[in-house]
């Protein structure tokens, strides 16, 4: 067995303010083998989004390690291991689609012909190769994202860090994103951490699905996703499909801290 | 075509509002000296051409000068504040209330400190100009949103990289406002402190002593001139706007 791609050893983060300290996550253990999918779902402000940012070394921990392909978080970073989306596109309007998705390889300084041919090759997978010269203000909320998608894997990153990437969208196009988002990572083989508010979409696109508790955040429990890798529509249907949607929504529901927070509604 | 449909209406507003300029002295027999009809003012532009071209260039050539230099410093000190949030936050609140300080009032001063030819006009208009584009542009190069800072971050792109690929292209909506806006404010500022002493060869000067002569349609042309030259400056800056961001036109122009 291969050392884990991602370890979590006893993270935690408190946020100092003036109104004082809050504890936004405790004691958090998880390691994620090279090519998981793992969600992370919780309710709101249990910290899921810090964790991620933790990983990504954008927010410090104030305690545990944090070791990414036998490196620190640091050092993965400044080695170009990380591809990230948000909730928002958050493309550069001064840009064109392909200059968007040109961006990180010119941070990296990469040379002409790949900054050239890279971001064509992306496009094509997340099918905008047409809108090329668009600005991104020209396209949909979804087409926005998948260009974000495709900016993100522009410097073929080991690790995606998604930050409940299609939380705006609607669930039409919510459904296809998450079909083209399996195809993207069983082509590119990047393992995947991916915050979410919705259950089902959880249980489709993982392997282990993280389900949080708020205040301090802190990791209820681990459910296993064991439906066949390759997923469509099919999977949606499937009985098991409906007992882990259940499984996840009880692992949320049963926790005292969530009493009449009623978390997860959003699913399934 | 277009633009004519777009201009059309404001151009039909001016000529109706000059005929009813005309029609007004016309019907309350007003005296010219009080407020002279549209067509004298022209007859006086036509025969005074000469002089107000020049003085017309030699306020222009302060204004410019001084909105030159003005925002030119107001854009570098953005920068270099940018650099330091903690400095810019220091300074700021006074940049912001600087816009209430009636500059102009320094005038007579910098006529005592820079003397009574075109320097003291620039150096009021470089003050006038200077903190608008400050402020302008310093909210633009700060204004990114986290999200797009920790984009940058993850590809651990340097501060210069943030700086050229993300702050810089942000900032120039913002900028680009406030250097239109100083263009109107330079020419103000030139012809204003030009009331306060100058040479007779500038609009300023010019408008005061026919003005106190009541040679009224002299005054006019020159005031006219000053509004020609102050809209030239404002479409030029206007189109290099348009120019530096295309992105940004093409969005608001659907």
């Amino acid at each position: 067995m291969a050392a884990p791609i991602i370890e979590l050893a006893g993270v935690a983060k408190t946020f100092e303010s003036r109104a004082g300290a809050t504890e936004a996550l405790r004691a958090i253990s998880l390691a994620v083998d090279a090519g998981e999918f793992i969600s992370i779902i919780g309710p709101s402000g249990c910290g899921k989004s810090s964790l991620l940012r933790i990983v990504g070394d954008l927010v410090e921990p104030s305690a545990g390690v944090v070791r990414v392909k036998g490196k620190s978080a640091r050092q993965a970073r400044l080695d170009r291991d990380y591809g990230i989306v948000f909730q928002t596109p958050v493309l550069y309007d001064w840009r064109t689609v392909l200059e968007n998705v040109q961006l990180p390889l010119e941070v990296a300084g990469r040379p002409r012909g790949e900054r050239q041919e890279r971001p064509r090759t992306l496009l094509r997978l997340v099918g905008l190769d047409e809108f090329a010269g668009h600005y991104p203000w020209q396209l949909s909320g979804g087409m926005q994202q998948r260009v974000a998608i495709a900016r993100a894997l522009a410097l073929n990153p080991s690790i995606l860090l998604m930050d409940e990437p299609f939380g705006a969208l609607d669930e039409m196009t919510r459904d296809r994103l998450n079909q083209e988002l399996l195809q993207v990572c069983a082509e590119t083989a990047a393992t995947v951490l991916f915050v979410t508010h919705s259950i089902a979409e959880a249980v489709f696109l993982s392997t282990r699905i993280v389900v949080m508790s708020p205040r301090p955040g802190a990791i209820d429990r681990v459910v296993t996703v064991d439906l066949p890798r390759a997923r469509g529509d099919a999977t949606r249907a499937l009985p098991r499909f409906f007992e882990l949607v259940t499984t996840v929504r009880r692992s949320l529901r049963e926790d005292p801290r969530l009493a009449g927070e009623r978390a997860g509604g959003s699913g399934g | 075509m277009g633009y004519v449909r777009e201009y059309a209406p404001a151009a039909l507003v001016l000529a109706m509002g000059l005929l009813l300029w005309e029609a007004v002295v016309f019907a309350f027999s007003i005296e010219f000296y009080l407020l002279p009809a549209p067509h004298v003012i022209v007859q006086s532009l036509r025969e005074t051409y000469p002089v107000l071209v020049e003085a017309g260039l030699y306020t222009f050539t302060e204004a410019v000068l001084g909105w030159a230099l003005g925002c030119g410093a107001g854009v570098l000190a953005a920068m270099v504040a940018s650099c330091a949030p903690a400095f810019a936050a220091l300074v700021l609140p006074y940049a912001v209330a600087s816009a209430s300080v009636p500059i102009i009032a320094l005038a007579p001063l910098a006529i005592v400190w820079f003397g009574v030819e075109q320097g003291s006009k620039i150096a009021i208009v470089v003050l006038m100009t200077f903190f608008p584009t400050f402020v302008s542009a310093l909210r633009g190069l700060l204004g990114v949103t986290p999200e797009s800072l920790e984009l940058m971050r993850s590809y651990s792109a340097s501060e210069w990289q943030i700086f050229l690929k993300l702050r810089l292209p942000h900032s120039l909506p913002m900028t680009f406002t406030a250097l239109r806006a100083c263009a109107t404010l330079a020419m103000i500022g030139a012809v204003v402190s030009e009331f306060f002493g100058g040479p007779v060869k500038s609009l300023g000067v010019y408008i005061k002593s026919t003005a106190s002569l009541f040679q009224t349609r002299q005054a006019w042309s020159a005031i006219l001139v000053a509004c020609a030259l102050g809209l030239l400056f404002y479409f030029v800056v206007a189109a290099i706007e348009r120019l530096a961001m295309s992105w940004h036109f093409e969005r608001s122009e659907r």
